[in-house]
């Protein structure tokens, strides 16, 4: 346990240090800017679309953050040690991808509610939003994992990653905005309401948690050959 | 020399280790590299693995460490690469951290938080009083001795060391040959990957001769 | 050397046996595609024009076909590829990478056909109906297989990541064949897709069913003429692999 913490936190040190998290926020702010360029100024056309934008714009932002996720490691050769490391290499594998989590991830939800108040959205469908992020995320870094792995011997496999992830966001995206839609129309009960839409994207999340460690161990192992 | 010798007095290896190979095989792509490779390497022991360039010499290491997959042959124990260290051409060090960071995660690795040991260790490996300069700014030598920390740190039965004299210079290289005996005296074994001679090797292995 | 030579043609020259039972089936297969698909088009030539469609119909004896060829394409690949993991048996890299390309054509097929089809009944080229944006999820689907065969340069390795990716992806299939669906009767109560349901008079049906027969007779030949090409290409490299090993 005290490895496989260690390996998480040098894999948040080195996202800090190396500027991986400031850099995947601001790519999310510039992709926030850029579509009232796109759409229109106008702030009810915005803030009917946030919920599916701010998804959409989390979603790009969590893949392009990937692409750096193994492949640092597999061209310095740390990734030969992380396979000697004397435990599951599933574990390393998910200890990492927690560590991505950490210093990626949630800083990209915590900046989805100021992201929102540029278009305009409704603080009232703010924690339902998020909430929902919540759930379905580990999906997404999960999924993209998967794609970081298989293309990780790839130079320039920044786009390959994305093709390969971009089928696994779809019932996370589909789901995740429905749920912002419900919180849209039911109002006060939507603690109730979206109960169920929350539960399906923690079931993709869990159902990830089952399977990609095996796929992406498989993979980065194969890589190495 | 005489504190980098006392860095393993208190390590102690089986002295009925052994490493066995046989009728290793090893294919690269649809390519050939060797075949037929046998070897044994008990407690103690230095092991120089020599031959030409794409001889296979970085592959048979990293067959031993778990990381190729043997086209035939057996290797024993199989939990061989469990106890080992390997050291390859791809060094694993963050040009983003410190070397007191890079130490302290070594420790981490091996399973022991305390780092209280660290900077004797960093001392004796000639890296004293640097703890605070980024591996970015280091020398291609210096950057090898701090890999060789990882050796130190760790205390494993088995090292795989490929080229473990590049980019040293006379110090570092006397440096490494006295870890090594240290590192035999204790019962440990190693086998290393040298287009030279290893003083410390106690056998060659000469790989691609046959053709 | 000779040892490692013969487990170099364990993995790469193995398929001899299939090789000698491939040229057999060859022309036996090519032949009832191409008299399948020409029997096919006949009988739809000659199905009556739909009284609320017109000629339009006709479309759908290739889109229906198609998106069955796409599913059971991908299908097909997904089973190649345990075969080759579990199994271990080459055979089965072959013919995943083999049948990937075709799979992905009779995709787009399908999304063409019903794109023609959809834009004289919804009077747009492209309706984000359940049936047509699973399909295109599918397509990308294909394309990211396709795109990791060929973005990784060492064919073992490749092998093994193709196989991973097409094993992970055959489980994401269902997941987003339904949530495309809820998707949609969320987004669209009242239209149900009409491309799903072709009216199942017999008239249409056995035309409909030649065609799928054609198309699958027709993937079968063509992803078997591929791996054949596949293995010659594979033991042209061995030999190569060779007679570079003799200076070694």
């Amino acid at each position: 346990m005290p490895i496989l913490a260690a390996i998480c936190r040098q894999h948040m040190h080195l996202s800090w240090r190396s500027g991986q998290t400031v850099l995947a926020v601001s790519f999310l702010f510039i992709a926030i800017t850029l579509l009232p360029f796109g759409l229109g100024p106008e702030l009810k056309l915005l803030r009917a679309l946030a919920p599916g934008l701010l998804w959409v714009v989390l979603a790009i932002s969590l893949l392009t953050s990937l692409e750096r996720l193994f492949q640092a490691d597999y061209e310095d050769g740390s990734l030969d040690r992380l396979l000697l490391v004397p435990l599951a290499f599933e574990a390393v594998v998910l200890a990492k991808l927690l560590g991505h989590y950490l210093a990626l991830v949630l800083p990209l939800i915590a900046s989805v509610p100021l992201a929102g108040l540029l278009l305009n959205i409704e603080a009232a469908r703010l924690p339902a939003l998020v909430a929902a992020m919540l759930c379905g995320s580990p999906a997404l870094v999960l999924a993209g994992g998967i794609g970081a792995a298989l293309a990780v011997s790839v130079r320039r496999g920044g786009l390959l990653t994305v093709l390969i992830a971009m089928p696994f966001y779809v019932p996370v995206l589909i789901f995740g905005a429905a749920a912002a839609r419900v919180s849209l129309e039911t109002g006060l009960e939507t603690g109730v309401a979206i109960g169920p839409y929350l539960g399906i994207l923690a079931a993709l999340s869990a159902a990830s948690l089952l399977l990609a460690p095996f796929a992406i161990a498989a993979a980065l192992r194969s890589a190495l050959r | 020399m005489a504190e980098i010798e006392n860095l393993f007095s208190k390590v102690q290896h089986s002295r009925d280790a052994v490493c066995r190979a046989e009728g290793l095989a090893c294919v690269r792509g649809a390519m050939p590299v060797f075949e037929g490779v046998s070897f044994a390497v008990s407690s103690g022991q230095a092991l120089c693995v020599r031959g030409a360039n794409g001889s296979g010499k970085s592959s048979l290491l990293r067959q031993l460490a778990g990381l190729l997959p043997l086209a035939a042959g057996v290797l024993t124990p199989p939990e061989l690469a469990r106890n080992a260290h390997y050291l390859g051409h791809a060094d694993g060090l963050k040009a983003a951290l410190t070397i007191a960071e890079t130490l302290a995660y070594d420790a981490a690795l091996a399973g022991h938080g305390d780092g209280s040991a660290l900077g004797d260790v960093a001392m004796r490996l000639g890296l004293a009083g640097r703890d605070w300069q980024f591996v970015a700014d280091l020398s291609a030598g210096q950057k090898r001795r701090l890999t060789l920390a990882r050796l130190v740190i760790d205390p494993r039965p088995l090292w795989l060391l490929d080229e473990p004299m590049t980019a040293l210079d006379d110090a570092g290289c006397a440096l490494v040959g006295t870890l090594a005996k240290a590192h035999l005296q204790s019962g440990g074994m190693i086998i290393a990957a040298s287009h030279e001679a290893l003083d410390f090797a106690d056998a060659e292995l000469l790989l691609g001769s046959e053709a | 050397m000779l040892k490692a030579l013969e487990n170099i043609s364990a993995l790469y020259a193995n398929p001899t046996r299939f090789m000698g039972l491939a040229a057999k089936l060859h022309m036996p297969l090519w032949a009832l595609a191409i008299g399948l698909l020409a029997y096919g088009l006949y009988r739809v030539a000659n199905v009556p024009a739909d009284y609320q469609q017109g000629e339009t119909v006709r479309i759908m004896f290739v889109h229906v076909p198609a998106a069955w060829m796409s599913l059971f394409g991908y299908s097909f690949i997904f089973f190649a590829s345990v075969t080759a993991l579990i199994f271990r048996h080459p055979l089965g890299h072959v013919a995943a990478r083999a049948a990937a390309p075709v799979g992905a054509v009779f995709t787009l097929l399908a999304l063409i056909t019903g794109s023609l089809w959809g834009q004289p009944m919804w009077g747009t080229w492209w309706v984000w109906d359940a049936r047509l944006t699973s399909v295109l999820v599918l397509l990308f689907i294909y394309l990211g297989y396709i795109a990791l065969w060929q973005a990784i340069d060492e064919p073992i390795r490749a092998a093994r990541a193709a196989s991973i990716l097409a094993i992970v992806g055959f489980i994401n299939v269902p997941i987003v064949k339904f949530s495309v669906d809820w998707w949609n009767t969320l987004h669209q109560p009242a239209s149900v897709s009409r491309l799903a349901r072709p009216a199942l008079h017999a008239d249409f049906l056995y035309p409909l069913l030649i065609m799928g027969a054609a198309f699958l007779v027709l993937f079968l030949a063509i992803t078997l003429t591929r791996m054949q090409m596949e293995v010659l290409r594979q033991r042209l490299r061995a030999r190569a692999g060779k007679g570079g090993a003799a200076h070694v």
